[in-house]
């Protein structure tokens, strides 16, 4: 069973729905309720908690991961219905409600595929067991001289039964174990590495793909909500009145919020309950309010950005991670390079805002949501209706794009209190200008690096200095120190073969809601870090790829043993998933032969590269840009990734692409700012993302072939873009800006 | 008030002044056209009004009554509209959220503008957003349905 190293074997088994002893626990999910026509369920004899067959012979998959983009509702049950022998023409997929025993549902940290590839392997293998014993069983013969193949079951004289005759009796069939599972041969897949088209592309080309701003349901009210401008802020006075004199209000009620940590708990606002959206948005219009000061309401973000830069420059902090010693090394130095960096708070801005429909009647709630976390939606909501968890039913709809906002069921919560309240049910559309100023936001940070040259270029001290207030602030306000988790997010976790290297920390306290988004952490580290990398080997007169490699040092895999750094690995240990730089070092030689790095351009035209290890992946990339009279213009980008094995090359192309257009985008345009504790920015005028006239007209991408098991793909290829765009300037213009968005310093 | 959609006639109950974004989506059920900013920055809401392109979160119902609206529901009757063919050759879609509007803003350009140059696209189609970073995909399906156009036409030329 080495598929079970991260979970134990009993746990596994529970997840899955399997017993140690082979018999099935119970196989299907509990009835839904569902509304008829919005979301799909299952109907056919299931075979496991993943796969039910009909007697017509289509086979349902179920995914129990969030659809926002990726691919994954087609990704996953493309390895089921492969190792199934099921023929994809003939495969439904069934969006799974919230629930335990699928395992984790959380759709983010890039760890759909990852997490998943084998558990779904073992799911279509345990299906395609049972058919082909049913099938034995009805010809009297042996199960091993049966075989499974394109959706029919074929015995030892030729006979055959197709999967839909068969469903009723295999569903019936002990289950087999998932030790004795025979397992495909990998040369014989044919599906897995196959790009086939996305299982809901017709469906979203027609306009009639149900995201989660498309539910309605008999009887619904909208509402539009007013919330505190800084974090902890409460209703001081309200004015209703107007409002619910407006045609098509219904009603103004208000959503208080306890003090304490922010959580998943909704922010205190005035919600208006209306017929429709616009009479929900212009009842709001006409609320007057007042809200209270609080701990947060005089933040600046220029001012704390201010203040991070000058402490991190100021003096050490605390050591996360040291070897040799620093001080001594950086006192010997032939050249000594210095530099800080600077990057700001980021809004998520998915197309589709949050929005969330419950219905709440007696005793139990529905939710139909865009949510990247439905099990976490699900208790949220028990615990703010004082429900049994049993009682709530969490119906997953498409994501118009999540990046790390939909993780946050904040939103779910608004919908059941105000459904609660309303006894109807309710749908809480946010506002684009809700989901910029109300965001989780993603940190700003300071970063301050020290290195140090001796006479042969050779770097022979690193010292690495961040302040970035913590995600976990989010749930316990007095954490200030960026944690293991996020520091192994390239800062601390950086792979140089340097003899002497520190790095440390600052405080940072959080005075907005701190999140994650799209690669996290990696943002601003990798840029600082890809960044300074390019001022060392400018300073050493080098070439920065071939410097890049000296950097890296021999192949090898690192343990961070003896250095006080307690590595996270994304949740993985290092033996199932090391930390390989030659893995790292190929994509950047890979890279290095896909583009013409040493071209000689016309002046003001440069490249530059950038590369960076996260979620398990490995990531190159290059940019050719164009400075002229203060102006940037991205030409080229080019991308290499090693991500193991692929399940749809096609998808993960489309990844990369977008990956890297939402790292362009950040890196050009990227940036919220607060003032008296308001986010300054409302849509997409002020908080501008990429558009097709930003985005180079040439993008490339590559995948390096592997049979390594699958790592991280929706979030790997972000990171390295802003600094080989910063690189590329420097190169195009001998402008180096440490400061994001770029935008800042030239006309983008 | 009194809508044309998609070659029906409707009847929608609301003030003059509702975006018609909201009366198609609320009122009609046609939830196929996006909210996405309701400010006309983003493109998410791009509908047909009598043949243009217009964010109908900046159309009021008033000013939609009388015209001929097409949203992306009624382009084409089986799913099959050229553009539609040539973003499933090029599975354009990731979250899909906002290639309604793209569609329905790429089929408004070339319907007035067959041979919309590279650069007309980029700039045409730079109204409308993707957070999911489609746009590579979304200028090469649309040149792919200008080579099939203009296959299309030849041939009809020759016969
Ligand atoms: S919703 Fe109309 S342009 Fe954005
Ligand atoms: S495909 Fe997701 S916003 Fe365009």
């Amino acid at each position: 069973m080495n598929t079970l190293r991260k979970v134990s074997r009993r746990r596994f088994l529970q997840l899955t729905g399997f017993t140690a002893g082979g018999l099935v626990l119970g196989a299907r999910v509990p009835g839904p309720g569902a509304l008829a026509g919005v979301l799909d369920e299952a109907t056919g004899s299931a075979l496991n908690i993943f796969v039910s067959v009909r007697a017509d012979g289509i086979v349902e998959i179920v995914a129990h991961r969030s659809e926002m983009g990726t691919g994954i509702r087609t990704g996953l049950p493309q390895i089921v219905a492969d190792e199934m022998e099921a023929d994809w023409q003939r495969v439904k997929v069934i969006q799974a409600q919230a629930n335990p025993a699928y395992g984790s549902q959380n759709t983010d940290g890039s760890r759909s595929v990852r997490d998943f590839y084998l558990v779904m392997r073992q799911m279509g293998a345990a299906a395609r067991t049972l058919l082909e014993t049913a099938a034995a069983d009805t010809w009297g013969v042996p199960a091993a001289q049966c075989r499974a193949r394109e959706h029919v079951v074929h015995g030892p004289g030729g006979q055959t039964l197709g999967f839909g005759e068969l469903a009723a009796r295999a569903a019936k069939l002990p289950m087999p174990d998932t030790a004795t599972l025979r397992m495909k041969a990998e040369a014989d897949f044919r599906y897995v590495g196959q790009s086939l088209p996305i299982v809901d592309l017709d469906a979203m080309l027609a306009g009639e793909a149900v995201y989660g701003i498309d539910v309605q349901l008999p009887d619904m009210l909208y509402a539009s909500i007013e919330r505190s401008p800084w974090l902890q802020g409460k209703i001081e006075s309200l004015e209703s009145d107007a409002a619910l004199a407006m045609a098509g209000v219904v009603d103004v009620v208000t959503l208080e919020a306890a003090d304490g940590a922010p959580g998943f708990n909704p922010i205190e606002g005035v919600a208006v309950l209306a017929e429709n959206n616009w009479s929900a948005l212009r009842g709001r219009d006409a609320l007057k309010l007042r809200w209270s000061a609080s701990a947060h309401s005089e933040h600046s973000a220029t001012q704390y950005l201010d203040g991070l830069a000058a402490l991190v420059e100021s003096g050490p902090g605390e050591v996360r991670r040291e070897r040799g010693d620093v001080s001594a090394a950086l006192e010997r130095a032939e050249q000594m390079v210095r530099a800080t960096y600077r990057t700001p708070y980021l809004a998520h801005a998915s197309m589709e805002p949050p929005v969330a429909t419950a219905r709440v009647a007696a005793g139990s709630c529905e939710i139909w949501a865009c949510t990247q976390t439905p099990q976490a939606t699900r208790k949220a909501v028990a615990e703010a209706l004082g429900l049994d968890v049993d009682a709530v039913v969490v119906h997953v709809t498409l994501l118009g794009g999540g990046f790390g906002r939909k993780s946050k069921p904040d939103f779910a919560v608004e919908a059941a209190r105000l459904s609660s309240r309303a006894g109807r049910p309710v749908q809480v559309v946010w506002s684009r200008e809700d989901d910029i100023r109300h965001d989780y936001f993603h940190a700003c940070s300071a970063q301050h690096f020290q290195g140090a040259l001796d006479a042969q270029g050779q770097v022979t001290a690193w010292l690495a200095r961040e302040a970035a207030p913590p995600i976990g602030a989010t749930f316990d306000p007095s954490v200030q120190m960026n944690s293991e988790g996020g520091l192994s997010q390239t800062f601390a976790s950086v792979p140089f073969a340097v003899p002497n290297l520190r790095i440390e920390s600052h405080p940072a306290p959080a005075h907005v809601r701190i999140g994650w988004l799209r690669s996290v952490y990696n943002i601003p580290y990798a840029f600082g870090v890809g960044s300074f990398v390019d001022e060392l080997a400018h300073a050493a007169g080098r070439d920065p790829i071939a410097f890049w490699l000296d950097l890296l040092g021999e192949d090898r895999r690192l343990d961070f043993a003896g250095e006080g750094f307690n590595y996270s690995n994304y949740g993985r240990s290092l033996e199932d998933f090391p930390y390989d730089t030659a893995r790292l070092a190929g994509v950047i030689r890979t890279l290095a032969e896909r583009v013409p790095w040493k071209q000689s351009l016309p002046a003001g035209q440069g490249w530059g590269f950038s590369a960076a290890n996260s979620f398990l992946s490995n990531m190159a990339v290059a940019s050719k840009v164009e400075v002229r009279d203060g102006q940037l213009r991205v030409l080229e980008m080019h991308g290499v990734l090693d991500a193991g094995r692929v399940i749809n090359p096609d998808r993960v192309h489309a990844q990369m692409e977008g990956g890297m257009i939402f790292g362009l985008s950040l890196a050009l345009n990227g940036e919220i700012t607060f003032e008296r504790g308001e986010a300054q920015q409302s849509n997409f005028h002020d908080y501008p993302i990429a558009r097709m006239q930003q985005v180079p007209p040439v993008i490339k991408t590559h995948i390096m072939p592997s049979a390594a098991p699958p790592s991280g793909v929706g979030e790997p290829p972000t990171p390295p873009v802003a600094p080989s765009v910063a690189n590329a300037v420097f190169a195009a213009s001998g402008q180096r800006i440490r400061e994001l968005p770029l935008g800042k310093h030239l006309d983008v | 008030m009194k809508l044309t959609v998609n070659g029906t006639q409707r009847e929608v109950d609301c003030e003059p002044d509702m975006p018609l974004l909201w009366a198609l989506r609320d009122l009609l059920q046609l939830r196929g056209t996006k909210y996405g900013c309701g400010k006309g920055l983003c493109g998410a809401c791009t509908v047909h009004l009598d043949g243009q392109a217009r964010r109908s979160c900046q159309v009021t119902v008033a000013d939609a009554s009388g015209g001929a609206i097409t949203t992306i529901e009624g382009l084409s009757a089986d799913g099959q509209h050229p553009l539609q063919q040539a973003w499933r050759e090029h599975n354009v879609p990731q979250c899909g959220y906002c290639q309604p509007g793209q569609i329905m803003a790429a089929s408004a350009l070339l319907a007035a503008n067959p041979g919309a140059s590279d650069d007309e696209i980029r700039s045409t189609m730079s109204g409308n957003l993707c957070r999911c970073g489609t746009y590579p995909r979304i200028h090469a399906a649309i040149k792919s349905a200008q080579y099939t156009n203009a296959a299309v036409e030849k041939a009809e030329d020759e016969a």
